[in-house]
């Protein structure tokens, strides 16, 4: 079964074009990392995804439901951790974890419940009554990786969520969401960072609106370092 | 509980936590009224001759007159406030939390609209709770009366912020608001001075701060006030709120690029 499929989508802002007829399709339970430099359209692919924005060409489907025609369940087999930090920093992390069950109309001893549960898969049930202001970056991110499964989300992507970290935090969080994939989560994986690619990790890279390269990690680089061969990949003839 | 109800039981307790947090916006929010009316309506009191005009029944001092005035002044920094923290909201991206939930978007905004409200008709109720203790009160029952009024134009208000969050593209760009939303609304309006006073000066004026619906919406809680219904103003009160909200909606459509654009 198809946990995320793009077909054909395209994107532009006026005259710039962000997305040109991109598509490539997850089975359910992949690791899928999404590779490409700084303005390969990455980011509005997410906004995509999400229906921040609707496509002007293209569909989307999230574990077999169209985005543009059944919006609603759509996002509600949606995780999703944003870029930028998105928790309310004066409040607790529980408090922060109940508001977002809320907004999926998920209440009382339901969502204590699946709160916990979340939490300590992320091993971040004892810093729950802290306020997310005191929480270091790694942390903060976890507690964002907990909220985004609150809901049992068939699908979950994450748009460069190790930005800031250190080494040690980052190789954390990969391991963790690399887990997830073993409960039939469908894992997209934005970033531009080669190192957080396991050899097997299905790896599409968006480059200049196109998708440039889509395959098996260890398949694409081939003899060369990963890092090298999308150097190699995204350079512009001279 | 519906999932629609949780969200807005959530929604409202956050704008709600928030409002606790931030203390200074309440002392502020209370402090401007209170200077306009202990300070600004004390020097003009002799400056302005007042006739009898409804819903007042008898001579009434400036310092009465510019109450519900004040009261629209509070709902409409709250309204704007609120616009405020929504642009910031969308800076910082937890707005994004908000608009992916898998519930309708009118909703959503629909909750965040009560929330502003509320915080706005008890700040209002606060101010004239202040305003009663140094001997500036209204007929009892117009406390009650007041509160149908001040809803709807904080709604109205709400509503306006809620539609300008989704025009404004950058926080920076909110000191405009300022300038060309907040003080045109509450000059051109019957809030410091009553509409005859401003038809004498110029036909012109007269006629925008008829037409302004703050002006209808502080006409509302004036009469409100005095336990009198004034139906046309209710009616505009209304029909501007119709106006900012379907505009708002249009606003936060996420086939407009505006909400999210970024890389």
């Amino acid at each position: 079964m198809s946990g995320l499929k793009v077909s054909n989508l395209s994107y532009n802002y006026g005259a710039k074009t962000a997305l040109d007829d991109v598509s490539f399709e997850l089975e359910t339970g992949t690791f899928c990392a999404l590779l490409g430099p700084n303005g390969a359209g990455k980011s509005t692919l997410f906004n995509l995804l999400t229906r921040l924005l609707v496509a002007q060409q293209g569909h989307i489907e999230i574990a077999g439901f169209d985005i543009a025609t059944t919006p609603r369940k759509a996002l509600e087999r949606l995780g999703i951790v944003f870029q930028q930090t998105t928790l309310d920093l004066d409040l607790t992390v529980r408090q922060n974890l109940s508001y977002f069950a809320a907004l999926h109309g998920i209440s009382g001893r339901d969502a204590r419940q699946r709160i916990d549960a979340s939490l300590d898969k992320l091993g971040m049930r004892e810093r729950a009554d802290e306020k997310a202001r005191t929480l270091n970056g790694g942390h903060k991110r976890r507690a964002e990786i907990a909220r985004a499964l609150i809901h049992n989300p068939m699908v979950l992507l994450l748009d460069e969520p190790t930005v800031g970290l250190d080494a040690a935090a980052r190789s954390a969080i990969t391991n963790h969401v690399h887990e997830l994939t073993q409960e039939g989560t469908t894992i997209l994986w934005a970033t531009h960072l080669t190192d957080e690619v396991q050899p097997d990790d299905r790896l599409v890279i968006l480059h200049q609106a196109n998708v440039l390269a889509d395959g098996i990690a260890r398949e694409i680089s081939g003899d060369l370092p990963l890092k090298d061969r999308i150097l190699h990949l995204t350079a512009v003839p001279a | 509980m519906s999932p629609y109800l949780t969200s807005l039981r959530a929604i409202v307790t956050r704008e709600a936590l928030r409002f606790i947090h931030q203390r200074e916006r309440f002392i502020a929010a209370l402090v401007r009224p209170l200077i306009w009316l202990l300070v600004f309506a004390a020097g003009f009191r002799a400056a302005l001759g007042l006739s009898i005009i409804p819903p007042y029944q008898t001579y009434i001092t400036y310092e009465t007159y510019i109450v519900p005035g004040l009261c629209g002044m509070i709902l409409l920094f709250n309204g704007m406030q609120s616009s405020l923290s929504l642009v910031y909201d969308r800076e910082m991206g937890s707005m994004k939390l908000l608009l992916t939930s898998p519930l309708p978007r009118w909703w959503l905004l629909f909750c965040k609209l009560v929330g502003s409200t509320s915080i706005s008709v008890l700040q209002a109720y606060a101010f004239l709770a202040i305003a009663a203790a140094f001997g500036i009160s209204m007929p009892a029952v117009g406390y009650i009366t007041a509160l149908p009024a001040l809803v709807v134009a904080g709604v109205m208000l709400g509503a306006l912020g809620l539609l300008l969050s989704s025009l404004i593209k950058q926080l920076e760009n909110f000191a405009g608001v300022m300038n060309f939303v907040i003080f045109p609304m509450f000059f051109l309006s019957s809030a410091l001075y009553p509409l005859w006073k401003m038809a004498e000066s110029s036909e012109l004026l007269f006629t925008i701060c008829a037409l302004n619906p703050f002006t209808q919406a502080v006409e509302l809680i004036r009469f409100a006030l005095y336990a009198s219904f004034n139906g046309s103003a209710l009616f505009w009160t209304l029909a501007a709120t119709a106006a900012f909200t379907t505009a708002a909606l249009w606003g936060y459509n996420p086939a407009r690029t505006g909400i999210s654009r970024k890389g």
